[in-house]
């Protein structure tokens, strides 16, 4: 079978399209780099997900840790307790059983054990609470200049939170949240491995990659070939929210502009 | 592991039919399988105790090395920790436990069969000679457990090692260049002002970084599990599923979901602890120090 063969067989295979049966005999790299890449769409659909949503829940949760309400301000802070003191991969394998006993009682609840929709909520949860952990230290950081300064033009309630906190807000955390978008990208790798099954041979890029190390028992290759895929959806989503973080900083002098980079490898495990 | 479904504790729990309530429960949970499975928590604390020195150790000579004079060793200690950092961790575990073991064997075998002609890699195939194999094929269960747990120790020093490594490599970098200059000042050699100066004063700047690290490390010993020891979500997976009274003494259902909270308990409460911990060791280590922290005990202290 010729490279552009395995392509157009295998390019779309996590999704369930083309050819069902996996390479199990004379595995070419061609083979594993299209399937390792077919699977990157797994983890770049949980990642788009995970920082779309958690991007806008994690600024309420870290505005509700901030509020003087002790009854809105604790639940906050609990949240953002339990998703940050424990391990990813046990959450993982407790939303998963939580919702096979929920599917049990209740068949509203019948495909939050597929992984595209319980494994991503799982994962908005998580990145929510490091996110509102960013956003709130930010918000924290907000300059008291900045706040007298809205007092004395007289902005008050909504309209002062959404000209002069919340952009300076953001501005502040975006370095640090660039690092979390990479991270929960990163922790997308730990779906199929942890109780969400992989149906059909649906699986992400690690997965597939496993599959090859364990198939041909060389794990030379398989894995730099992941490492590569990662290396540039890393670099897509420095640039992307680099773009973002210049607007936010439109309007700062230039000098100031170039302190805070985001940094390549900072991603660590959750 | 093969242990005795019947509980060997209470002797009330010879007849787990007519048992009821909290009776039934301490027979439950005091089970052969439930024993290893408190071992199993054993098992992660033994991982961090073993993993945190050495990760730290390794990050110290990734650290230094990334300060030597010799150019090639500051790439390669700087490649180490660029590598390691640069690529998704849990690949990496799955990554280096295989190519340690192989790793391994292909060492074996170049010492031990010096007169083997085949082609190590043979197809989809790694053959080595019988000689090389590691474990023995004919080793007790408890070598072939010994060695996976090694391999897994050493695949959490590497990739820990590596992130130490930069933190060390920055809090080297943060000691002020004064300090040194005073030390050279006095007259010290370079080897001197480094151990006498540089060291003791860098664990203040790395403190903040290692306390993240040692989180990050708690929160990473689940994945002992996708490295092939049974450990904690071995044993969670393992009790929690249903149990029909044909197997078993004590049949229930899916109880998987309330194990794996009881996991999330126990890291909870470990992470916390923690957390109060490493505080205090971050206060005790600012004492005298030319920091900000340092200042602040200095006036808290004056003031008294």
């Amino acid at each position: 079978m010729s490279c552009t063969d395995t392509i157009s067989s295998y390019a779309f295979r996590s999704i369930g399209l083309g050819e069902r049966r996996l390479p199990t005999t004379d595995i070419t790299v061609c083979d594993q780099v299209t399937l390792i890449g077919s699977g990157m769409l797994w983890n770049i659909y949980f990642g788009i997900l995970a920082i779309i949503f958690g991007f806008f829940a994690a600024q309420a949760v870290a505005l509700a840790k901030a509020s003087p309400n002790k009854a809105v301000r604790k639940p906050a802070e609990w949240f953002i307790f339990l998703f940050r003191g424990s391990p990813l991969f046990i959450q993982f394998f407790f939303g998963y059983f939580l919702f096979l006993s929920l599917k049990r009682a209740f068949p509203v609840f019948d495909s939050f054990t597929d992984a595209w929709l319980g494994a991503a909520i799982v994962l908005w949860l998580n990145t929510t609470a490091y996110s509102a952990e960013i956003f709130f230290g930010a918000l924290m950081a907000v300059p008291k200049g900045d706040l007298e300064s809205a007092d004395a033009y007289g902005f008050s309630g909504f309209p002062r939170f959404r000209r002069i906190v919340w952009p300076t807000m953001l501005r502040l955390a975006w370095p640090a949240y660039t690092n979390e978008a990479i991270f929960i990208f990163h922790s997308t790798t730990l779906v199929f491995f942890s109780g969400f099954p992989a149906l059909q041979q649906k699986g992400d890029a690690l997965y597939y990659a496993s599959y090859f190390a364990d198939k041909t028992f060389n794990p030379f290759i398989p894995y730099p070939i992941l490492a590569g895929y990662f290396v540039l959806v890393t670099l897509c989503i420095i640039t992307v929210f680099g773009l973002i973080g210049k607007r936010l900083n439109r309007h700062l002098p230039q000098a100031k502009r170039r302190s805070k980079r985001p940094r390549l490898m900072a991603q660590m495990f959750r | 592991m093969l242990l005795a479904d019947r509980c060997p504790i209470f002797s009330y729990c010879a007849d787990p039919d007519t048992l009821e309530g909290l009776t039934w429960l301490s027979c439950y949970m005091t089970t052969g399988k439930h024993l290893a499975f408190y071992t199993s928590f054993g098992t992660v604390l033994l991982l961090l105790a073993i993993t945190a020195p050495l990760a730290l150790s390794f990050g110290f000579f990734a650290a230094m090395g990334s300060r030597a004079h010799l150019p090639p060793v500051r790439w390669l200690a700087n490649l180490y920790m660029a590598v390691v950092r640069g690529v998704p961790d849990i690949a990496f575990f799955l990554f280096f436990v295989i190519a340690l073991d192989q790793g391994f064997e292909w060492m074996r075998h170049q010492v031990l069969c010096p007169d083997w002609d085949q082609p190590i890699r043979q197809g989809n195939d790694f053959i080595v000679c019988q000689a090389a194999k590691l474990p023995q094929n004919s080793a007790p269960e408890l070598v072939h457990q010994i060695y996976g747990f090694g391999l897994a120790v050493l695949t959490f020093a590497i990739v820990f090692g590596a992130f130490a490594g930069n933190v060390l490599a920055g809090a080297f970098k943060a000691v002020p260049h004064g300090q040194i200059e005073t030390a050279e000042a006095y007259g010290m050699t370079h080897r001197q002002a480094f151990w006498r100066i540089m060291v003791p004063q860098m664990w203040t700047y790395a403190l903040p970084g290692l306390s993240n690290l040692w989180m990050v490390l708690i929160k990473a010993t689940p994945l002992l599990f996708l490295l092939g020891v049974e450990d904690v979500v071995y044993w969670a997976k393992e009790l929690g599923g249903t149990k029909t009274a044909r197997f078993t003494d004590y049949p229930h259902g899916d109880w998987r979901m309330w194990y794996f909270a009881g996991l999330l308990i126990f890291y909870l409460l470990f992470t916390k602890l923690s957390e109060v911990v490493l505080s205090r060791i971050t206060r005790r280590l600012s004492h005298g120090q030319a920091t900000a922290a340092g200042e602040a005990l200095r006036k808290a202290g004056a003031g008294a």
